[in-house]
């Protein structure tokens, strides 16, 4: 609720129609680029880079405002609960693939190996039995079933204590900045950012092993693509939290945080703590169980 | 410190608006955004409302006569994605605009720049749709959109590249509404003047709230839906392919996910509209705000988990579909809650009828029957006969033309005054409202009959017998569009000038509640509460 401080109202500003429009630039090139259209790819980059400008420009509008005192105590709950809610949204979109993965595993799939009243592969496909994870396709004409699938031990394993000791990391950054210790805080966030790149690294290479060694791709099924949908939206997000802690640990060398004053670093550090919880999901639904 | 807020006195007539082109193409003002919104929304509401009027011609008399069935199908896509996402939503989050800081004392909206963002997001996504038509008269680009807006796969995984600009513009039209439902949901918790609350607020700022938490909660899944569907076009994935141990039925279980809430999307701003202009035209205040306010709350979280009665057919388990029978009766509890608790508004009150009140009216009675058609759909036995047949259109036309849009002009109508500083002529208002219901029923209530027939929708053309029904419904369809020109001229006219009006030009408006925007000017000065005001 409002106390009787004036809350800051920006003057007009050209970011958000900018935004759109490089939104718009750049989808309109990737619906090109994917339909093999000429100039799409061109496009695309142009309106990944009019995003990239925005972003630089639009971040770069409000941290000035912020150093300059404008935002009172209301303004930054107001972004508080702003970040609350994205990362709600972000939840829900996360929940979409998850609860997909578990109907594929519990409700389509046993009904293509013709479980319960209406079960239809006896109709479809005799002799399809139902598995997890599903390596012999119903009917492999169209997609290219994998040789194996995806074990829990080995770079999984790793990736996950990898991750989790980066939101370990991150708190003793905080606890940095609480206590106004800057080596603490700058010394935190370069370790999280480490921590970041090398499980971006070793995914990367589970990709790649994936692909050529066990034959697990995008085309091999419902096991590969609720595998790469989920795993690739994750790593997704883990890219931009790295590049969100990176640009934190650059302002933390400029000493733009104080203990009251410090929403940015907050905003990120709940985005990858919602990123490594994401991840113990992942791990459990799609590596282990 | 900003030069924007330094006025502390909202009396202060010499506001610095912005000039020129910049003021709206930049700009952070609720009221400007919202004036945006609303313009938005009545240029789609012609865009949707031709393209309503060409089925209807076309659905005349049995046989094709002017458009084929490719056409056909992406007309009636069109019309229903318009409508819902470019209309409605659009005109919803317009008013949330323009009235929750005034209804609320604050001074904007939260976030006023990513406010601004929301709206330009619309026109993007609008010319993305426009291009979806389009794109299909360019050779080897594939058949047209032809899915309606369900978008079922395995048709949507077939049709050609306009799919492609039809899932962008659900992503761009998501990520607006996101971006709103943030903005609005921050700025009712966080924006409150002192001494304004829960419980003070107005009930249009409760439906904001819950429509918010709604969106927050959906958009996100029909995103990942639409996702799945690209990633199965072009990406060789096999989400939607049994072959691949996909499902294409997920889709619609993930589509409906976002789609029965999004019902309640649509319909909850307009409740909360009733919820103003029943007390204001009864002199009553607001019967049982409490209770109504928890009903609401349960519709919201009821709505989220009953969808799967859009796919009685699909064949789920006999388990899931009882339930989902079950939880679909029990909404009926707390809408028929809310319509019960404005009709014992109505009771015993001074009740005048101008134009929004009329609508108010209206909206009960034929709401009520869209109510009594959905309990009949939701049993499953009824509905597997029901399912697919224009009684499904009569149904939800009758719950969202009443329901929401009408529940729109109402609020269009309730705040003119308010928005231009200028009251409209209301016999021109009665005039508009008798026409467009009458020609409304008109339209629809022959559908019922015709769906009990067994017509089936979405289809270009019917068989002889159901041709006098559809004769009925094509006048009817024509004259309600045709009554839209009245509701344009009326808001240009009341825009252009008219009788002045005064700050609270209707008697009862703060009966019951706070009714802070009231104590504002009309048309309210460019930054309405600098300072927030004092609630009791």
């Amino acid at each position: 609720m409002t106390t009787n401080e004036t809350y800051f109202i920006p003057e007009p500003s050209r970011w958000p129609i900018i935004s759109a429009s490089g939104v718009f630039v750049l989808l309109f090139g990737f619906i090109l680029f994917i339909n093999d259209v000429g100039a799409g790819s061109m496009i695309m980059t142009a309106g990944f880079l009019m995003i990239t400008y925005i972003f630089f420009g639009w971040f770069g509008t409000v941290i000035d405002e912020n150093l300059k005192g404008n935002y009172g105590s209301q303004v930054s709950t107001s972004f508080r609960q702003g970040m609350f809610w994205f990362i709600t949204s972000e939840v829900f979109f996360f929940l979409t693939f998850f609860g997909c993965l578990y109907y594929f595993r519990t409700i389509a799939i046993p009904y293509l190996g013709g479980e319960g009243q209406l079960g239809s592969s006896n109709l479809l496909w005799d002799g399809f039995t139902a598995h997890w994870p599903l390596i012999n396709l119903p009917d492999a004409t169209n997609y290219s079933p994998p040789k194996e699938a995806m074990g829990a031990g080995g770079i999984p394993l790793w990736n996950t204590i990898i991750l989790l000791s980066s939101g370990a990391t991150l708190t003793w950054a905080h606890w940095g900045l609480k206590k106004e210790s800057k080596n603490q805080l700058v010394l935190g966030l370069i370790m999280t950012v480490v921590l970041g790149l090398i499980f971006f690294a070793l995914q990367a290479y589970e990709y790649y092993h994936a692909y050529t060694a066990m034959g697990l791709k995008l085309t091999s099924g419902i096991y590969g693509s609720t595998f790469y949908m989920l795993t690739g939206f994750h790593g997704l997000h883990v890219t931009i939290g790295t590049i969100m802690l990176i640009v934190i640990t650059i302002r933390s060398m400029k000493d733009h945080f104080t203990e009251e004053n410090h929403f940015a670093f907050e905003a990120v550090a709940w985005y990858w703590h919602f990123v490594d919880v994401v991840w113990i999901g992942l791990y459990f639904f799609v590596y282990w169980l | 410190m900003s030069e924007a807020t330094i006025h502390d006195d909202h009396h202060d007539h010499h506001d610095h608006k912005p000039t020129g082109i910049g003021r709206w193409l930049f700009s952070t003002n609720h009221k400007d955004i919202g004036t945006m919104y609303l313009i938005f929304a009545l240029v789609m509401l012609f865009l949707g409302g031709a393209s309503a009027m060409v089925l209807r011609m076309e659905l005349f008399m049995p046989g094709i006569q002017i458009v084929d069935p490719d056409t056909y199908n992406n007309l009636l896509t069109n019309h229903a994605l318009i409508m819902v996402f470019g209309m409605v939503m659009p005109a919803g989050a317009g008013m949330a605009n323009w009235m929750i800081p005034m209804m609320i004392g604050a001074p904007d909206m939260a976030l006023p720049r990513l406010n601004n963002l929301s709206f330009w997001l619309l026109p993007m996504a609008g010319t993305m749709l426009i291009l979806s038509m389009v794109v299909s008269y360019f050779p080897g680009t594939g058949t047209p959109v032809n899915t309606g807006w369900t978008l079922y796969p395995p048709l949507s995984v077939q049709s050609g590249m306009g799919m492609d600009f039809l899932i962008f513009t659900i992503h761009i039209l998501g990520i607006s509404s996101i971006l709103a439902a943030i903005n609005i949901v921050t700025t009712i918790v966080n924006m409150r003047a002192p001494g304004m609350t829960w419980f003070k607020l107005p009930l249009f700022v409760w439906s904001w709230l819950f429509t918010g938490l709604l969106l927050i909660m959906i958009m996100p899944v029909l995103a990942g839906g639409v996702t799945m569907l690209l990633f199965d076009r072009h990406f060789g994935t096999s989400f939607f392919d049994a072959a691949g141990g996909g499902d294409p039925v997920l889709f619609q279980h993930l589509f409906w996910f976002f789609g029965h809430p999004e019902v309640y999307v649509l319909l909850l701003p307009s409740i909360g509209v009733l919820g103003l202009i029943i007390p204001t035209f009864s002199r009553k205040p607001l019967f049982a705000y409490k209770p109504l306010v928890w009903f609401m709350a349960a519709l919201t979280a009821l709505g989220m988990v009953v969808w799967a009665h859009h796919q009685y057919t699909i064949g789920m388990s006999l388990n899931a579909t009882t339930y989902f029978m079950i939880g679909t009766i029990l909404i009926s509890i707390p809408v028929g809650m809310m319509l019960m608790s404005f009709i014992f508004t109505m009771w015993r009150g001074a009740m005048t009828f101008e134009t929004p009140m009329l609508f108010g009216i209206a909206i009960i009675l034929m709401f009520s029957f869209a109510g009594v058609t959905g309990v009949m759909l939701a049993v499953v036995p009824a509905d597997l006969q029901y399912h697919d047949s224009y009684f499904v259109v009569a149904h939800f036309h009758y719950a969202l033309i009443p329901g929401s849009v009408f529940g729109l002009y109402a609020a269009v109508f309730y705040w003119l005054p308010k928005w231009t500083g200028h009251m409209y002529n209301e016999t021109h208002g009665k005039i508009f409202f008798w026409w467009t219901t009458l020609s409304f029923n008109l339209t629809f209530f022959p559908q019922h009959f015709s769906g009990l027939a067994g017509m089936p929708r979405r289809i270009v053309d019917y068989s002889p017998q159901f041709a006098d029904f559809n004769y009925l419904s094509s006048v009817g369809g024509m004259l309600f569009g045709l009554s839209h020109l009245l509701f344009l001229y009326i808001i240009i006219k009341t825009v252009k000038g008219g009788e002045k009006a005064p700050a609270n030009p209707w008697e009862g408006s703060m009966i019951g509640t706070t009714g802070l925007e009231w104590t504002l000017s009309s048309p309210p000065p460019f930054h309405s509460f600098s300072t927030p005001p004092s609630v009791k």
